[in-house]
């Protein structure tokens, strides 16, 4: 009996494998299953990072909180998956998670080899060095001999070896697999040095014995820009995750907020009725309900909401805008319009 | 009748084809062979087509192109210049080494813990005992952990240092002693210490011989020895000492950053290393100890009372004559705990150690070939593996019950 029922399992195997080959859209996908699932940093303050209670917060989270809500109109239909830096694209690639949202560079090799797109830039960052004050450092042209902690699997790593060697400097790199192990280890005197994104070492000075013992050197080595990314060839969903990102921004730009978004709807100017779905059909042209860009402000609030209440100057980070204030403001936000 | 007759010779030759066990038999695993074939071609072409569609990068053009991340430690020269195929050759280097001085320890801690698991003295053989459970029952990335971060903090920090006859220093950034350098003519130690081994293998040879013939011991262990330090040393002495000692560089003035020991002089073990290897080797060691403890009383009791009637002492009798016979007992799941060992190395890239996989995962999120590198990843375990049983199964044989 046995050697008959073998040859029928493997078969509907391969049937099983065959008919996964040709697959529905992202958004065909997230909507059957009533939520998206968003791939995170395994705990970034500020960018994503679980409470005590288990819930996400940070401006990553709110990205994907976004999309959620152009969707469904709820920004809680996402669930989380969080990956370390080398899980990352993998899992993208692979269909486990329908965006990837996760303080990612976007740079050449990643928008072009990795079968990959970047839907535009949430945070403008650079790579910058913490040390400790009692080293008597002012400046990463001084680090020459320092032993440097960072995460194995990113661009830091190899921007710091750009670094040094441009500068001719001697350095000894100890990359691990997760932030928390890099931060303990720094914390235990391993390194001299622990390099990451700028915004990341505020964040993760945080977690130090004596936040106060550390200073950030003034040299920002490398351009990061952070933001969401989605897979290459499903432009429907690139779509989405691209207009959520300019929907929170324009709405910065034109100042409604999720406090006035109700009253902003009959408001006479033409571009707000046109984001908030009052003029024209624009959410039908992303394969969404027209109060798309509404309910994304609604639920989650605009660009400048979500950066105040996750990284701003009144939380534990204290980052100012600085580069990540609108163009109108001297930063580098420009959002195309909606029309 | 003979109608009848001519049926029962008649049917079975006619279901032969399809009743007979053996054809069926041929079918059936024609038939497996050829579904797993087409199974492998569907997962081999679909992968390959989805790579195609998705735009992902494929193939072994990667190998070549310039790594540009740095690397801690690295048995041969490599750069942020070098290949990604150096880079993995590195990692790869680094994996054994990890594996080959963890099999090392592993093997000497072991058999001590479980030779005195069996001592008569209560006090040792029940810290071999609390040893064994307290060590084999905890995780072992968790023991890893211990070793690193615990232990960690314990030491000095990098301006400072622990120091054993000014030779050997200890502080956070590792253990670091005298590097040597060689200069010309060192290469005749090197053929001195060749000479010596050889020469050591025939004494021991002749040695048997003698003894099986004459009954008289010689002292192997001891001339080999003398051999093997003493020819190279000569040799030293005689080429006019064509070796030096580069020592660790200890700067105690200067700016904070500039203090501590100067980078590349000397040899420095990191504490990245120092930690993998202690937390494998005293890991598996504690599996050792008892597979040691399982073999020594595998041997019958009446050996050790047989070999003592003979007139020999305790320490001969361990060593001639139950070790021996333990040795065929102990061999098999020994082999099992080399492989284990040297597959749980991987878990180095917790603790930043560049081992195969740590130094693969970089590459592999450099480049994005996951397919590529997961290949390689399985390819080097696997071969590290087969070559181990290989020898083992060669040193099994030899010991093994030869009957006359």
């Amino acid at each position: 009996m046995s050697k008959k029922i073998l040859p029928l399992v493997l078969g509907a195997a391969m049937g099983v494998a065959a008919s996964t080959a040709a697959g529905a859209t992202t958004l065909e996908d997230v909507k059957a299953k009533g939520f998206i699932q968003c791939g995170v940093s395994q705990g970034l303050p500020g960018f994503s990072n679980p409470d005590a209670q288990g819930n996400w917060t940070g401006l990553d989270v709110d990205l994907c909180r976004a999309m959620a809500a152009a969707v469904f109109g709820d920004a809680s239909a996402v669930k989380f998956t969080p990956l370390s830096a080398k899980e990352r694209f993998t899992a993208l690639q692979s269909g486990e998670v329908d965006v990837l949202s996760r303080n990612t560079t976007w740079t050449m090799s990643r928008d072009t080899q990795l079968g990959l797109n970047f839907a535009g830039v949430n945070y403008y960052d650079g790579q910058g060095f913490m040390v400790r004050k009692d080293l008597g450092v002012t400046s990463a042209l001084e680090l020459s001999g320092a032993s440097v902690c960072t995460n194995t699997g990113t661009t830091t790593e190899l921007n710091v070896a750009d670094y040094f060697r441009a500068n001719n400097m001697q350095y000894e790199i100890v990359a691990f697999e997760k932030a928390d192990e890099v931060v303990a280890a720094y914390d235990a005197g391993r390194c001299d040095v622990y390099t990451t994104d700028a915004s990341g070492l505020y964040a993760q000075r945080l977690k130090l014995t004596n936040p106060g013992d550390h200073m950030v050197l003034p040299e920002i080595i490398s351009k990061e820009p952070l933001g969401p990314v989605v897979r290459q060839g499903d432009d429907e969903w690139f779509n989405i995750a691209k207009w959520t990102l300019n929907a929170m921004i324009n709405a910065e730009e034109m100042g409604v907020t999720s406090a006035n978004v109700d009253e902003m709807k009959g408001s006479d100017n033409p571009s707000v009725k046109r984001l908030l779905g009052a003029e024209g059909a624009f959410g039908e042209g992303i394969g969404l309900s027209n109060d798309w860009a509404y309910n994304i402000i609604k639920n989650v609030g605009n660009y400048e909401e979500s950066f105040n209440a996750n990284v701003g100057p009144d939380t534990p980070l204290g980052i100012s805008r600085g580069v990540n204030a609108l163009w109108s403001d001297g930063g580098f936000l420009y959002a195309p319009p909606v029309r | 009748m003979s109608v009848m007759e001519q049926d029962s010779a008649g049917a079975p030759a006619r279901a032969s084809l399809m009743n007979d066990p053996k054809v069926r038999g041929y079918f059936y695993q024609m038939l497996l062979v050829v579904l797993l074939l087409t199974f492998g071609y569907i997962i081999v072409t679909n992968t390959v087509a989805n790579l195609e569609r998705q735009n992902i990068a494929s193939g072994w053009g990667f190998i070549e192109n310039t790594a540009g991340f740095g690397i801690i430690q690295s048995l041969v020269p490599y750069a942020e210049t070098s290949s990604y195929g150096r880079a993995i050759f590195v990692g790869f280097l680094n994996t054994v080494l990890v594996a080959v001085v963890g099999i090392f320890f592993a093997t000497i801690i072991g058999f001590l813990v479980g030779i005195a698991r069996l001592s008569n003295n209560w006090v040792i053989s029940r810290i071999a005992y609390c040893y064994v459970e307290l060590v084999r029952n905890v995780p072992l990335l968790l023991q890893i952990f211990f070793w690193y971060f615990a232990v960690l903090r314990a030491v000095p920090g990098k301006r400072e240092k622990w120091s054993l006859f000014d030779t050997f220093h200890l502080n956070i950034a590792g253990l670091r002693g005298p590097k040597p350098i060689w200069e010309p003519g060192a290469e005749f130690i090197g053929y001195a210490l060749i000479i010596a081994i050889v020469a050591s293998i025939f004494v021991s040879r002749w040695a048997r011989k003698r003894q099986e013939e004459t009954g008289q011991q010689f002292p192997v262990f001891w001339t080999g020895l003398g051999l093997i330090v003493g020819l190279p040393v000569i040799t030293y002495f005689v080429t006019g000492m064509p070796m030096t000692l580069e020592h660790p560089n200890f700067i105690e003035t200067g700016p904070a950053l500039r203090r501590g020991f100067e980078l590349g002089v000397g040899i420095n073990l990191i504490p990245e290393f120092l930690a993998l290897t202690a937390a494998l080797a005293i890991y598996t060691a504690a599996f050792i100890a008892e597979i040691v403890r399982a073999g020594i009383q595998a041997v019958s009791h009446g050996q050790t009372e047989a070999s003592h009637a003979l007139g020999l002492r305790q320490g001969p009798t361990l060593r001639l004559v139950i070790i021996p016979q333990a040795m065929r007992v102990i061999i098999p799941p020994l082999t099992s705990q080399y492989l284990n060992l040297t597959k749980n190395s991987s878990l180095a890239v917790a603790i930043a150690f560049p081992d195969l996989v740590s130094v693969g995962g970089t590459v592999l999120n450099q480049t994005g070939q996951a397919i590529e590198i997961i290949g390689i990843w399985m390819a080097v375990y696997l071969s590290l593996s087969l070559i181990t049983s290989a020898f083992m199964n060669w040193y099994n044989q030899r010991m093994a019950l030869v009957e006359r």
